[in-house]
C-alpha cells in the first residue's frame, strides 16, 4: 500500500506546494512553470514597465510613422529655414521640432528615423543571437576538439574591433539596406552571444537532468533542444536584449560616419551627422533626433537589466 | 597512526564545573521571523534552552526545524532585513545580548562564542592562506606580530592533529581535504580559546571515518578548555556519541528535550519516536522502516495547535487547536524526570506506552 | 528475495582511468586518475547490491560506467552474456531500456523547465515501442500512482514539489521502461531522515511488485544495510571486500570494513559501550598516485612488507577457505581477520 502523502507542505519553499488528502487536491493551484514566475516578477519591476511603454511607443513609431506625421521626411522647403526654430508647444505638428537646414521637418525625420533604427537593431541581434548561440551551443556541448576549433573561431572575431571591422565589411558592399548594414555588425556581434552560450551551456551539461536523459537513451538532438537549450537560454537573452540597444548606438554611428545607412533612408545618426555643421546657430536640428537615440537605446538596456533581474534567481 | 581505542565507552561526562544557577548562555523565548514575498515565514517560534561550561547541547531537528536559524540569531549573523527578531532574550553569562550595543555584541561573538559551519570550503577565505587566516584571529585581535601569529598558527594546526603543520601553512584551503578543512575550521574557532562553541552540522558533508575524528576531535578539545558546546544537526548517531542533552525541534519549537541516554530509550514525544523508528540501525536488520507520513511543515503556513498534529498517528482534536507546552515530564508514580520535556497533549502515553 | 541462479550483470575488471593532461593546443598525457581500477561482482535477478564507500572510492563512477555514461577504458560489463560497454546507437539505446538509473539531487535530477508529465513521459518518446501514444498519458498517471503521488499532478512543475516527492518522480522516470535493473546512486542521501524511510519503504516495496534488482550506492552504512541483500565495500577504486549483508556487517574481515564500521555512529548511547573504535589516521591517498600492493597499507594497522609488495586478490581468505560460515566471503586482504566492530544487539 503506498504511503499516502498528506497534508503539509514542502520546507521553506517559497510558495507552497501540492498538496492531497487521499488524492484530492485540497487546493486547486496552477502549474506553474519557472518562466511564468519570472514574467511575474518581471512585471512588477518598475523598470520594466517604464522602458516597455517606451519599447511599445518606438515600436509603433517605427512601424506606422504615418499615425504620427502626414509630412515626409524628405521633402524640404526652402522656405522653412527663416522659421526654423522649433515651436515647443505645436504638439504633433510639422515645426514641433523645427527645420533643418534643407528646410525638412526635424519632428517628421525623427519619427521616420526609428524605423532605420529599430530594423537593424532587431536585424542584428536575430542574427548574431542565432548564429553565436548555435556556434555556443555546439562548442559547449560537444567540448574537445570542436570546442577547441569553434572557440578559437570567436577569438579571433573578437579580436577584431567592433567598428572597424564593420566598416570594413560595409566597405565591400555597394549598397547600405538596413539588412546589408545588419550583416555587417551581426559579423562581429555574434561572439559576444557565443561566449554567453557557451558559458552557460557547460554549466548546464553537468546537470543530473541532462545525464538522465543521455541514461535514457535520447538522441542528441533531443538533449541539446530539449534539456539543454530551455535551461541555457536565460542569460543569453539578457545579453541579446542589452545588445539590441548598443546596436542600435553602433548603426547610428555608422550612419553619422557616413559609411551606414545613406539618403534617402532616414536615420538619426545621418541627422546628427548633418546637424553638426550648424550646430552653432541651429542645435535643434542635432538635439531631437540625438534625444530620440538616446531615449531608444536606454530603453532597451533598462529592459535587458529588468530581464536579467527576472531571471537570475531562476538560474540557479 | 592508526588507534584501535578498546577503553573507550561512553565519552567521560562532562562535569559543570560553572557557577551554579547562572548557566553559560540561555535562550529564553527566542522568536524569529523572515518577512518574503509571499508572507511571514516563521523560523523560530519561542525556544528555550541553555548550555552550561563543559556541556554540550545537541539540537536536532531536520529541513524548516528551526535549529540552524536560531544558532544563527545567537552568533548575529543573521540577515536582518529579511529577518527579524521580535521578541526573546539571549543571556550569555546572564546578560542579554539583544540588548547590548553592536560594539559589545561583536567583542562576544569574536572571542567568547565561536561558530564552526557545515561547509569549511566556503567558510574559509580561498585567496588567503590558512596560516594567514589562523594567524589573524591573533593579529588583530591579540595585537600580535606577524611571526608570533605564524607561530600560533602552527601551533595550533599541531593542536587540531594537521600533519606536517609547520610545513602546510602556507597552503591554501582548497589544497587541504574535507577534514583538514574542517579541523582548520575548528582551530580557527578555538584560537582565542572561547568559552563556547556552536557547531552547525559540522560532520555533515565529511565520510563516516573523517567525521568520527573530528567529533573526536571536538570532543577532546571541550574537555581541555571546558567549552560549552552546542551541536547543531539532524543525525541521531553522532549525537549519541557526543551530547549530554537533547533539544529536539520542530517547526521552530522545542518539542522534545532530554539527557542523551533517557531520549533513545524513551521517547516521550511522537515526532522523536517516530524518527527514532525511522532511522534504520546498523546493528539490526528489520523489517519495513517506519515512516513518518507527510511533509516537513511550510513555515509560511505552520499548521495550527501542534505543528505535528498533521503527520502524527496518535493525534487528537486538542492537538489542531491548542499548542501544547513545553511540560514536565515525570515517571508514572509522579516523580520529576529532571530535565525531561515534551511539547504534547500525550505526552504520557508516548512515553509509558 | 535473491535467486542464485545465472547472474543478470557481470561486471569483471572494469577500469576507468580519467586522464591528467598538460599542454594547451598539444596535450600531453601525465598521468591519470584512477577513479575505477578492477571492479569485479555479479548481480542477480530480484536481489539488491549494496555499493559502499567513502568520497573519492570511484563508486559514482561505477554507477555511469554501468549506465554507459561514461566510456570503460577497460574491462567488461555483461548483460545477459553481452558486453554492454562495447555497445553503441540502436543497440545501446536497446539496451538501455533495461539498466535504468535514479540519481542523488532530487532537486539537480529532474529538468526545472519540463513539466512532471513530461519528464516521466520522455522515455516513452525516446522509446516508442514501449508505450502506442494513445496510451502514454495513461501511463504516466499510473507511474505517478504507483509511487505514491497524486495522478492529476501530472501538468506541474519540478520546483513545486518537495525533494521527497521529486525523488519518487526521479523513480517513476526509471520505471517507465519496465526496467531488470536500477542503479541508485545515493537516492536519499539529499533528503531529510523522515522523508529517507519512506522513499526507501517505497523503494522496497517495487521492488517486490516489478521484480527489480537493485544496485544501490550510498555512504551511509545503514541504510545500506537495510535495504541489501548483498554488500561490497569499495576503497580507491577497488572491491575491499564483498559479501551477504550478515557477512559484511557481522563478520567483516577487512580491516577497512572493519574501520568503517567502527566509525558509523549508533543512534545509542549504550550501544557504545560494546563497540571497538578505530580510528585511522591521515588522508585518503590521491587517486592519481594509489598506493603499490595493497592501496589501503597506508592506513592500515596490520600493514607489513608484503602489503606493499603484492597486491591482494579478491578472493576468500586461505583460512576460512573450508568454513561454512558467513566469514567465509570474499575479501582482498593478505592478513584478513574477522572482528566484530559492529557488537550486534541480539
Amino acid at each position: 500500500m503506498p504511503d499516502t502523502i498528506t497534508a503539509a507542505d514542502a520546507p521553506g519553499a517559497p510558495t507552497p506546494p501540492v498538496e492531497a488528502t487521499g488524492g484530492i487536491p485540497v487546493k486547486a493551484e496552477k502549474p506553474r512553470s519557472l518562466w511564468s514566475d519570472a514574467w511575474y516578477d518581471l512585471r512588477r519591476n518598475p523598470i520594466f514597465v517604464i522602458s516597455g511603454v517606451l519599447i511599445l511607443i518606438i515600436l509603433t513609431v517605427a512601424v506606422a510613422p504615418g499615425l504620427f506625421t502626414g509630412t515626409s521626411p524628405r521633402d524640404g522647403d526652402l522656405v522653412h529655414h527663416f522659421l526654423s526654430n522649433p515651436k515647443l508647444t505645436h504638439f504633433f505638428k510639422d515645426d514641433w521640432f523645427g527645420y533643418d537646414n534643407q528646410g525638412r521637418s526635424v519632428y517628421a525625420r525623427t519619427v521616420f528615423g526609428a524605423r532605420a533604427s529599430v530594423i537593424v537593431g532587431v536585424l542584428t541581434t536575430l542574427l548574431s543571437t542565432v548564429v553565436g548561440g548555435l556556434v555556443g551551443m555546439l562548442a559547449g556541448y560537444f567540448g574537445g576538439w570542436i570546442d577547441a576549433v569553434l572557440s578559437r573561431l570567436v577569438d579571433v572575431f573578437f579580436g577584431i574591433p567592433f567598428l572597424l571591422g564593420s566598416l570594413v565589411v560595409l566597405n565591400a558592399f555597394s549598397e547600405r539596406s538596413p539588412l546589408i548594414v545588419s550583416l555587417s555588425l551581426a559579423f562581429l556581434g555574434w561572439t559576444q552571444t557565443a561566449r554567453v552560450m557557451r558559458g552557460s551551456v557547460i554549466s548546464v551539461k553537468q546537470a543530473d537532468y541532462v545525464h538522465a536523459a543521455q541514461a535514457l537513451g535520447a538522441g542528441t538532438p533531443r538533449i541539446l533542444f530539449r534539456h539543454i537549450l530551455p535551461n541555457a537560454v536565460a542569460p543569453v537573452i539578457v545579453v541579446s536584449t542589452i545588445s539590441l540597444g548598443a546596436y542600435i548606438s553602433a548603426e547610428a554611428t555608422l550612419s553619422f560616419l557616413g559609411i551606414g545607412l545613406q539618403d534617402p533612408t532616414v536615420s538619426w545618426g545621418i541627422d546628427i551627422d548633418s546637424a553638426t555643421a550648424v550646430i552653432r546657430n541651429d542645435p535643434h536640428v542635432l538635439f531631437f533626433p540625438a534625444i530620440a537615440l538616446s531615449i531608444t537605446v536606454l530603453a532597451f538596456i533598462m529592459l535587458g537589466d529588468a530581464v536579467r533581474d527576472a531571471l537570475d534567481p531562476k538560474l540557479r | 597512526m592508526t588507534i584501535i581505542d578498546k577503553t573507550a565507552g561512553v565519552p567521560a561526562p562532562r562535569g559543570s564545573e560553572d557557577a551554579p544557577g547562572v548557566p553559560l548562555l540561555e535562550v529564553r523565548d527566542l522568536h524569529v521571523e523572515f518577512h518574503t514575498r509571499d508572507g511571514v515565514a516563521k523560523a523560530v517560534n519561542g525556544v528555550n534552552y541553555s548550555v552550561n561550561a563543559g556541556e554540550t547541547l545537541a539540537v536536532l531537528g531536520e529541513s524548516g526545524s528551526g535549529k540552524s536559524v536560531s544558532a544563527q540569531a545567537i552568533m548575529g549573523i543573521l540577515d536582518m532585513p529579511p529577518g527579524r527578531i521580535p521578541q526573546g532574550e539571549i543571556l550569555f553569562r546572564g546578560e542579554d545580548m539583544l540588548k547590548m550595543s553592536g560594539e559589545e555584541r561583536r567583542r562576544i561573538r569574536g572571542r567568547k562564542i565561536a561558530m564552526i559551519f557545515q561547509d569549511a570550503l566556503s567558510s574559509l577565505n580561498p585567496v588567503l592562506s590558512v596560516g594567514y587566516q589562523l594567524g589573524e584571529m591573533f593579529r588583530v585581535h591579540q595585537g600580535m606580530s606577524k611571526k608570533d601569529a605564524k607561530a600560533k598558527a602552527i601551533e595550533l594546526m599541531e593542536r587540531v592533529r594537521i600533519p606536517a603543520a609547520r610545513e602546510r601553512v602556507g597552503d591554501y584551503p582548497h589544497q587541504f581535504s574535507g577534514g583538514m578543512r574542517q579541523r582548520i575550521m575548528i582551530a580557527m574557532a578555538l584560537a582565542l580559546e572561547p568559552d563556547l562553541i556552536i557547531a552547525d552540522e559540522p560532520t555533515t558533508a565529511l565520510d563516516v571515518t573523517v567525521q568520527a575524528q573530528v567529533m573526536d576531535l571536538l570532543a577532546e578539545l571541550q574537555r581541555e578548555f571546558n567549552m560549552g558546546l552546542i551541536l547543531i544537526t539532524h543525525d541521531l548517531g553522532v549525537v549519541a556519541d557526543v551530547a549530554d542533552k537533547i533539544a529536539v525541534m520542530y517547526a521552530g519549537r522545542i518539542v522534545e528535550t532530554a539527557p542523551v541516554h533517557e531520549i533513545y530509550k524513551r521517547p516521550a514525544h511522537p515526532y522523536t519516536k517516530g524518527l527514532l523508528q525511522s532511522i534504520p540501525r546498523l546493528d539490526q536488520k528489520g523489517q519495513e522502516l517506519f515512516a513518518i507520513q507527510g511533509l516537513p511543515p511550510n513555515l509560511l503556513r505552520i499548521p495550527s495547535g501542534c505543528a505535528f498534529n498533521p503527520r502524527c498517528t496518535a493525534a487528537q482534536d486538542i492537538c489542531r487547536t491548542e499548542v501544547p507546552a513545553l511540560q514536565q515530564v515525570t515517571e508514572q508514580d509522579g516523580t520529576d524526570l529532571p530535565g525531561r520535556g515534551s511539547a504534547c497533549h500525550f505526552w504520557k502515553e508516548t512515553l509509558h506506552g | 528475495m535473491a535467486e542464485q541462479t545465472e547472474p543478470i550483470l557481470q561486471v569483471r575488471n572494469l577500469v576507468k582511468h580519467f586522464p591528467l593532461t598538460q599542454g594547451i593546443v598539444f596535450k600531453k598525457q601525465v598521468g591519470a586518475v584512477k577513479a575505477v581500477d578492477g571492479i569485479s561482482f555479479d548481480l542477480y535477478r530480484g536481489e539488491t547490491l549494496g555499493i559502499v564507500g567513502e568520497s573519492g572510492c570511484g563508486k559514482s563512477t561505477v554507477a555511469k560506467l554501468l549506465m554507459n555514461l561514461e566510456r570503460a577504458t577497460a574491462g567488461e560489463v555483461f548483460y545477459k552474456g553481452e558486453d554492454i560497454t562495447r555497445l553503441s546507437g540502436r543497440a545501446l539505446k536497446a539496451v538501455r531500456r533495461n539498466i535504468q538509473m535514479v540519481f542523488q539531487d532530487p532537486y539537480t535530477s529532474l529538468n526545472p523547465r519540463m513539466t512532471v508529465g513530461d519528464i516521466i513521459g520522455e522515455p516513452f518518446d525516446i522509446h516508442p515501442e514501449v508505450a502506442p501514444k494513445g496510451d502514454r498519458r495513461k501511463k504516466v498517471q499510473d507511474l505517478l500512482d504507483v509511487v505514491g503521488l497524486n495522478p492529476e499532478y501530472i501538468n506541474r512543475y519540478p520546483h513545486q514539489f518537495s525533494g521527497g516527492q521529486r525523488q519518487r518522480i526521479g523513480i517513476a522516470r526509471g520505471l517507465a521502461l519496465n526496467p531488470e535493473i536500477i542503479i541508485c546512486d545515493e537516492p536519499v542521501s539529499a533528503l531529510d531522515v523522515s522523508v529517507q524511510a519512506q522513499v526507501i519503504n517505497l523503494m522496497e516495496k517495487l521492488q517486490d511488485e516489478f521484480n527489480l534488482s537493485y544496485i544501490f550506492i550510498a555512504h551511509d552504512l545503514s541504510i545500506v544495510r537495510h535495504i541489501s541483500d548483498r554488500v561490497g565495500v569499495m576503497y580507491l577504486g577497488k572491491m575491499a571486500e564483498i559479501g551477504s549483508d550478515t557477512a559484511i556487517y557481522e563478520h567483516p574481515t577487512h580491516p577497512y570494513t572493519q574501520a568503517l564500521l567502527s566509525a558509523v555512529p549508533v543512534p545509542d548511547p549504550e550501544a557504545r559501550d560494546h563497540r571497538e573504535r578505530i580510528i585511522l589516521s591521515g588522508d585518503v591517498p590521491s587517486p592519481a598516485n594509489p598506493p603499490s600492493g595493497c592501496r589501503f597499507r597506508t592506513r592500515c594497522w596490520k600493514a607489513q612488507d608484503k602489503c606493499a609488495q603484492e597486491e591482494p586478490l579478491l578472493a576468500i581468505p586461505e583460512r576460512f577457505a573450508s568454513a561454512d560460515t558467513p566469514v567465509a566471503h570474499d575479501s582482498a586482504c593478505h592478513f584478513a581477520e574477522e572482528k566484530d566492530v559492529v557488537g550486534a544487539t541480539s
